[in-house]
Order: structure tokens, then C-alpha cells, then sequence
């Protein structure tokens, strides 16, 4: 019972997606029931659609716990989108930069990399909200269009490859490349130890604790001994360290090299995840899951029933809007319902 | 004498909560009735219902006679009903006659004329024996001075019924003396009067009659003649309650917290306080007595490290706390129970295990390394709500879900649970029934009896005097006096709390 009143919140925003979805379909002529069939047998029980499902799930998992954490300890963090990509194009620059290294240290040395570009830019929003008292909403869509455009200048200048008419990098070195194991990315296995990871960092450790105390109540925090501010760096560092992480898996598991293009929108999906998971780590592989079966998957609905991809942006982008907007419990007068907070007063410290 | 009020049968529920069982009660001309209850007995919602800021569930409010609309605020206004809030609605940078007349100026043409309402002012202040100057700002005057205001703002309406929320809750010993003057006149000139409180001695000295309420429901109407304090306390709480706390002599010891030259800031960057210097030694529990806004907030918080100090030093068991965080003064021996439990005693929503250690998660046995220890945290929550009389359905319940009492408990469990030589103890029975107040009470003597030293800053006199063995008083920022306990007395004390010289 506890479970159902728990989760009712997320099945029933994604219920209403997908219906709202459907009805868009027939009102275009589409039917809805040919199209949801193709996307969900190709994502989930074809050989080639379950790869791609788990390569693209990987790297929105990893984004989504980047997230949690924020919320975890009172931040939101717009801007995993960002860190994601400063780790995947540091990750690129490592992987075909860096030679003579066996896989077997290069890749982590790679991951390392990309972990740490991430965490710098979590760290610019983290330290601007702890001792400037700049909201980190604001500082993170602002260092995602910084990060995006120094990327493109990178990947389009020093770190283009040569000969290549689109910006990119050099594709990276074999000894950085992840592979697959019985098909499914190894890289989707490292986010499921990432979730985890940080599910029981919240649950077990004092770490989790007071990122936890801090988010919950910053004044109690502060009466307990707890030093709020850096707390709220550290948090924001772990973040974008998850997240750059996460750029790293993407670019060296699926793309194999930094391309700006590819990894649009990851971290935005990863921030649907995490409010759809109710802040809980280990719920976000699931969702990442759903949600990079419904984007590897997609166009297949174009072939089947003439529906166009974008449908999924609309269905992703209401789910996002129920479970943000308190609607489903106040309407089903769900008690002590602990939606996510969102985000606290705007220039509040 | 014509029935003003005639509130019948109302109920009215939140939930699974009924805050209003079937309450009846009426108020007529000139009279003062007052509604006794602890907080949570259902005072508030009451009066929202009757002033139509909440629609009752079931019941009929008449008002002469006439039935109100459930909700209907305005109408309730315009038969005549006032209410003077416990957080006044004024504007602080206006004057007394600019908050009086706001939304109902007087006009000469398109422009307001500020003649006409200063004469309308002195009128109404004369009519009503509230002396008050006009012209003045209303963040320049006192406390009490402003609820004049906010009491002439009800009276400029033609009032003829005025509800007072918790009226006396800001107030000097001297202001409210002088409200309770007020508020007689008031009845005397035939405004019927509802006063909300849970103080005895103001309701003995006020009311006509009085409703106590408890649990939401009306459990006895009385008469000051027909009852005395304790009897009043015993309606409230169904049971006898010791007023008194009966303690023995103290015993004090080494000075176990030194405050020297100590200035600290509020938060709008003023000094707060002003040069405090005060010594407490264990085994006997200092009070500080004073008004609140003087300077108290920022001294505890200085004290515990939570707020930065401009100037002097605090010393705890003799070892400086210069630049100490919360954490290290409380790891030097200090406990506190701070003022305000919601804002910093507890998460609401964490578990009531976890609130208490919450300011010992990283510290054996709670801990090993970094690794929370799950058994032990669970074994000291069962141990702490047995032993501090939690009432709980199980220590992993949010601390949310607990009363006021309980919430309390809950921080006092934690700090009195610990090595401790200096217990802070910020007004640590604000918003607490009556049944833990006693509880409270007596945790406190046991902790100066255990051997440390107790501040206790309370807005409550009767608090301060009944506990305390020396009492401080602080008035605009610094101690204006410090006096053994024998010599207590509640006019000294309250003149001192003004800042009038003895």
C-alpha cells in the first residue's frame, strides 16, 4: 500500500502522457494503438532495438542521478546538461589524445577526465549559490549555454578532427572504446553501480546525511553543526562530476568521438527522470529505461504508423509537467504526498 | 444586555481532524468573553469561522440575530465585527493616522486629506481613552503602542463586536495592564469583546465569562468569580496541574559559560546587542527576562556559535569559542534547545529517530567512521521516547507528525541527552501545552540538579521566575540588572523589562 501510494503520482502522469499522446495520434489519422505496439516491441524485445534502448538509457541514468542528488540536498540543477557535455568532449580529448596507454587504464583515465570537467562547471554554480547567494537555476542554464558554445568553438577548432567538414572530434583510441557484454553496453551496467552507488550513499552514509539536512531544512542544518555552504559545493560538485561522467560513458560507449549535436538534450531528459523518479536513485534506471526505449525507438513509429518522432517530446514533456505540478495528489487528496520541491525561494541563500 | 454573537452547533474539520466539535457559545453587548484553550484546541479556527475566513462544516453564526453566509467575510465585517491580529497589520513606514485610515480615506476633491483623518483619529482616540499621537511613525512607537493603532484601526469601523488574537503574546507586564484597562473601557462603552488566550492571569483579570475549549470542543463556561487559576488550568487540560514548580536550593559550582563584552548584529546589520557580560555556573539556571526583540535572539545565537560575534568573547567550560561553528561550541559541552524548533530544532520531514541525533549523526555510536550505525540510532530513539514521554506511534514517524509538545520533546530528548556542562534553553515552552510545559519544567531543574549550568531566555515571566535562581534583565540590547531570585518581583521586573529605571 505504501508502495502504490508512493509511486501512484509517476504511473499516472505517464498514464496521461501516453493518452494524451494517443489522442493527438487519431486526430492526425494515426492509430495509436500500432504506433505504441511498433515502440514498445522494437525498444524492449528486439536484439538490435534492446541496444539501443540500454546505449541510450546509460547515459540518461547517469544524468538523472545527477540530478537527485541536487535535489537531494535542496538544489536543482538545470544544468547537468552542461556538465554532460563538458565531460563528453573531455572524455573525446582524452580518448584519442592520450596514447600508448591499455585499456585497462585508459578507460577509467578517461571516465576520471570527463568526471572531473563536469564537476568544475558544477562547482562555478555550486560555489556562486553558497557564497554569493546566485539561485543555481539561473547559473546553470547560464554555464549550459557557456559550456555548449565552448564545446562547439573546441570541437570546430583546436580539437577538430582533421579533414572533417563537421565539427568534431578525432574518434577515440580502441584502448578507450567501451564495449558490450551479451550485447547490452557495459556502460549501462556502470550507471546501474552508479544508482547503487548513490542510493546507499544517502541511506548509509553521514555524506548522504547532510546533503540530505542541508536540502531539507538549511537553518537545522546549520544548528546542527552541519557547514551548509560547503556542503552545498560539494553537492553541486558531485553533481556535475556524475553528470560529466556520464558525457564520458556516452562518448566513449556509443559515439566514439565528441560530436555537439549528439548529446543534445540528455541532461533536460535526465531532469524528467529524476522528478519522475521522486528523487530516488535507484528509480531512475527504470525510467531511463522507459525513456531511452522511447527515444531510440521512435522513429520506428514513423515506419509503422506514420506518427512523427516529435510525439515522444510532447509525451516526455507532459510527464515532466505532472509530475512537477502537484495536480495528481491534490487531486486524488494524497496526504502528506511529498512531491518533489522543486526549488526553494528564488534569492534565498 | 441584546446577544451581539450567537455561534450555533459548529463544526468544522481539516482531514480526518475535527478542530470544531459542535461548539456553542454567544457574546453579548459589553461583554468580554474570553476563549481559553492550549494551542491546538481549536481558539483559532473558531474565530476564523466566525469572521468568515474559514466556512464551517456545519452550524450557523448569527450576528443581531441575522445569519451569516458560511465565508462571507465581508458581510461579517460590515454587521461590525473587528479583529485585532496577533502579528499587527500595519505598515511601519506610514504614520498612526496613514495606517488608521488606509482603504478608507477621506477626500478632498481626488486628494486625501490628511486634516480630516487626524481629526477623525484624535476623535476616535478620545472617544475610546487610547492615547496616541497621530502624526508618529508607526516603526518609531513600542509594541503596545502599535496594537493601539491596530485596535483604533478596528474601532475606526464602527466595530461593535472586536476579537483579539492572543493579544498580550508581544506585550510588556506594564502594556498589558494598561490593554486589559483598555479592553474594560471598551466593554464599558458597549463593544462586545472575544479574547483568545491561554494565559490564566490575564483571563482572571479580564474576562466576564470564559469558554475553554479543549480538544475542540466547548468543555465548560465559567465565570473569574466562579473559578481561580488552577481551576481554569484544570478545564483546559482535563486534569490537575501543578502550577508551581517545586524545586530545591541550588547548588552552584565553577562559572561553566563566561560572556564578556559581547556585541553581536541582527540581521539588519544594527547592533543587537550592545556589550553583554554574564556568567552562568553549574547547578543553577540563570534567567534572562526581557521583552522580546532586545537583543535575545542574537545573544543566544552568538553564544551557540550561530551567529557571528562582532565583539567579546564567550567562553564554555573555560575553553574559548572564538570562530567556532555550531558544531564545536556543541562539542565543548553546549546544548541548546533554540527558540524556534520548526526553523532549527528539527526536519519535519525526517523521522524522529534522526532528529535525535541530528546534531550527533557523525559522532560514535551513531557513526562509525562513515557509516551511519542504523542499531544504534533506532536503539536511542526507543530509549529517548520512553524516557521523555515522546507520544508517538513509532520512532521512524516523521517528527511532522507530532504535536507542538511532542516537537519539543523531541529537541529537549537530544540536548538533555548528551554530555553537557551549559544547557541554552531559548524559550523552551513557546507553543507547548500545558501537560509538557510541567514536563519541560522538570527536565529543566534536572538538568541544573545533573550539574550544568542553564540559560534560559524566556518571553514568560512567570517562566523566568518560576525557574530561574538569578535573573538577568535585558532590555534595548544589554543587561540592565541582575538580581537573586528572592527578590523577584513581577512589577521590578517588568519595569526593568521596559526600560525604566527602577
Amino acid at each position: 500500500m505504501r508502495f502504490i501510494r508512493a509511486w501512484i503520482t509517476p504511473l499516472i502522469a505517464l498514464f496521461i502522457a501516453f493518452a494524451i499522446g494517443a489522442i493527438l495520434m487519431i486526430t492526425q489519422g494515426s492509430d495509436p494503438v500500432k504506433a505504441y505496439q511498433s515502440l514498445f516491441t522494437t525498444a524492449f524485445s528486439t536484439q538490435e532495438g534492446l541496444a539501443k534502448t540500454f546505449g541510450k538509457a546509460t547515459p540518461l541514468a547517469i544524468s538523472g542521478l545527477a540530478v537527485v542528488i541536487g535535489l537531494r540536498a535542496g538544489l536543482f540543477n538545470i544544468g547537468a546538461q552542461g556538465q554532460l557535455i563538458s565531460g563528453a568532449l573531455a572524455a573525446a580529448w582524452a580518448g584519442y589524445a592520450i596514447t600508448g596507454l591499455p585499456m585497462i587504464a585508459h578507460v577509467p583515465l578517461c571516465l576520471l577526465i570527463g568526471g572531473f570537467f563536469g564537476s568544475i562547471v558544477g562547482y562555478i554554480a555550486g560555489a556562486l549559490k553558497a557564497y554569493r547567494g546566485i539561485h543555481e537555476v539561473i547559473t546553470t542554464i547560464m554555464l549550459n549555454s557557456i559550456v555548449l558554445q565552448l564545446a562547439e568553438y573546441l570541437s570546430n577548432g583546436p580539437l577538430k578532427e582533421e579533414g572533417s567538414i563537421i565539427a568534431r572530434t578525432p574518434e577515440v583510441l580502441d584502448t578507450a572504446k567501451i564495449g558490450s557484454v551479451a550485447g547490452l553496453p557495459i556502460g549501462f551496467f556502470l550507471s546501474g553501480l552508479l544508482a547503487l552507488g548513490v542510493w546507499w550513499i544517502f541511506k548509509k552514509t553521514t555524506t548522504g546525511f547532510r546533503f540530505e539536512t542541508v536540502g531539507k531544512n538549511k537553518n537545522a542544518a546549520w544548528y546542527a553543526g552541519i557547514a551548509v555552504k560547503r556542503n552545498t559545493v560539494f553537492a553541486m560538485v558531485a553533481c556535475g562530476a556524475l553528470a560529466g561522467f556520464g558525457g564520458a560513458v556516452e562518448t566513449l560507449g556509443v559515439v566514439g568521438k565528441f560530436e555537439p549535436a549528439f548529446n543534445q538534450g540528455l541532461g533536460f531528459d535526465g531532469i524528467t527522470i529524476a522528478l519522475l523518479a521522486r528523487a530516488n536513485p535507484l528509480a531512475v534506471i527504470p525510467g531511463a529505461i522507459l525513456f531511452g526505449g522511447m527515444r531510440g525507438a521512435g522513429p520506428t513509429m514513423q515506419f509503422s504508423a506514420g506518427v512523427s518522432p516529435e510525439i515522444i517530446d510532447l509525451i516526455l514533456a507532459i510527464v515532466l509537467f505532472f509530475v512537477t505540478a502537484p495536480i495528481i495528489s491534490r487531486i486524488l487528496k494524497l496526504k502528506n504526498d511529498t512531491t518533489t520541491q522543486v526549488t526553494s525561494g528564488w534569492g534565498s541563500n | 444586555m441584546a446577544t451581539l454573537l450567537q455561534v450555533k452547533n459548529l463544526t468544522k474539520s481539516f482531514g480526518s481532524v475535527i478542530a470544531n466539535n459542535n461548539i456553542s457559545f454567544e457574546v453579548n453587548a459589553g461583554e468580554i468573553v474570553a476563549l481559553l484553550g492550549e494551542n491546538g484546541a481549536g481558539k483559532s479556527t473558531l474565530v476564523k469561522s466566525v469572521f468568515g475566513l474559514l466556512r464551517p462544516d456545519q452550524g450557523e453564526i448569527y450576528i443581531d440575530g441575522k445569519q451569516m453566509a458560511p465565508g462571507d467575510t465581508a458581510a461579517v465585517i460590515a454587521s461590525g465585527v473587528g479583529m485585532v491580529h496577533q502579528h499587527f497589520q500595519l505598515v511601519p513606514v506610514m504614520s498612526v493616522t496613514e495606517n488608521i485610515i488606509l482603504g478608507d480615506e477621506p477626500k478632498d476633491g481626488i486628494f486625501i486629506s490628511i486634516k480630516k483623518a487626524e481629526k477623525k483619529v484624535r476623535a476616535l482616540s478620545e472617544k475610546f481613552g487610547l492615547a496616541v499621537d497621530p502624526t508618529a511613525n508607526i516603526e518609531d512607537l513600542p509594541v503596545g503602542m502599535q496594537q493601539r493603532v491596530e485596535i483604533l484601526k478596528a474601532l475606526s469601523k464602527d466595530v461593535r463586536l472586536l476579537i483579539f488574537d492572543e493579544p498580550t503574546a508581544v506585550l510588556t507586564p506594564q502594556e498589558t495592564d494598561e490593554l486589559i484597562l483598555v479592553i474594560k473601557n471598551l466593554a464599558q462603552l458597549g463593544v462586545g469583546v472575544i479574547v483568545i488566550t491561554h494565559k490564566l492571569r490575564e483571563v482572571m483579570a479580564l474576562a466576564d465569562r470564559v469558554v475553554v475549549l479543549r480538544d475542540g470542543k466547548v468543555v465548560g463556561t465559567t465565570t473569574p468569580k466562579q473559578s481561580d487559576e488552577a481551576g481554569l488550568a484544570q478545564m483546559m487540560v482535563g486534569r490537575n496541574v501543578v502550577l508551581e514548580v517545586s524545586k530545591g536550593a541550588a547548588n552552584p559550582g565553577q562559572p561553566v559559560l563566561s560572556v564578556k563584552g559581547l556585541e553581536v548584529f541582527d540581521d539588519r546589520k544594527l547592533l543587537a546587542v550592545k556589550g553583554v557580560d554574564l556568567q552562568v555556573r553549574s547547578g543553577e539556571i540563570l534567567g534572562i527576562a526581557g521583552v522580546e526583540g532586545n537583543g535575545q535572539r542574537e545573544l543566544v545565537e552568538a553564544i551557540c556559535g550561530m551567529r557571528v560575534r562582532a565583539k567579546g568573547e564567550v567562553l564554555v567550560g573555560g575553553m574559548g569559542t572564538k570562530d567556532m561553528h555550531p558544531h564545536a561550541v556543541h562539542e565543548a559541552g553546549l546544548s541548546h534547545i533554540p527558540e524556534d524548533r520548526e526553523k532549527h530544532g528539527l526536519v519535519s520531514s525526517y523521522s524522529i529517530a534522526d532528529n535525535l541525533i541530528l546534531n550527533r549523526f557523525d559522532q560514535q555510536p551513531f557513526a562509525r567512521g562513515w557509516f551511519r550505525n542504523m542499531s544504534a540510532i533506532k536503539k536511542n530513539a526507543d530509549l529517548l521516547v520512553k524516557k521523555f514521554d515522546i507520544r508517538t506511534t513509532s520512532p521512524a514517524a516523521l517528527a511532522s507528525a507530532l504535536s507542538g509538545g511532542n516537537k519539543q520533546k523531541v529537541v529537549i530528548a537530544r540536548e538533555l541527552s548528551q554530555d553537557l556542562q551549559v544547557l541554552v534553553a531559548a524559550q523552551p515552552t513557546r507553543g507547548v501545552d500545558v501537560g509538557s510545559i510541567e514536563f519541560i519544567h522538570k527536565q529543566l531543574i534536572a538538568a541544573r540538579d545533573g550539574g550544568a549550568g542553564v540559560l534560559l531566555v524566556s518571553a514568560e515571566l512567570d517562566e523566568i521566575i518560576s525557574l530561574s535562581d538569578r535573573i538577568a534583565v535585558m532590555s534595548g540590547g544589554i543587561i540592565v540588572a541582575t538580581i537573586d531570585n528572592k527578590n523577584a518581583d513581577r512589577d521590578y521586573l517588568g519595569r526593568l523589562m521596559a526600560g525604566l529605571s527602577a
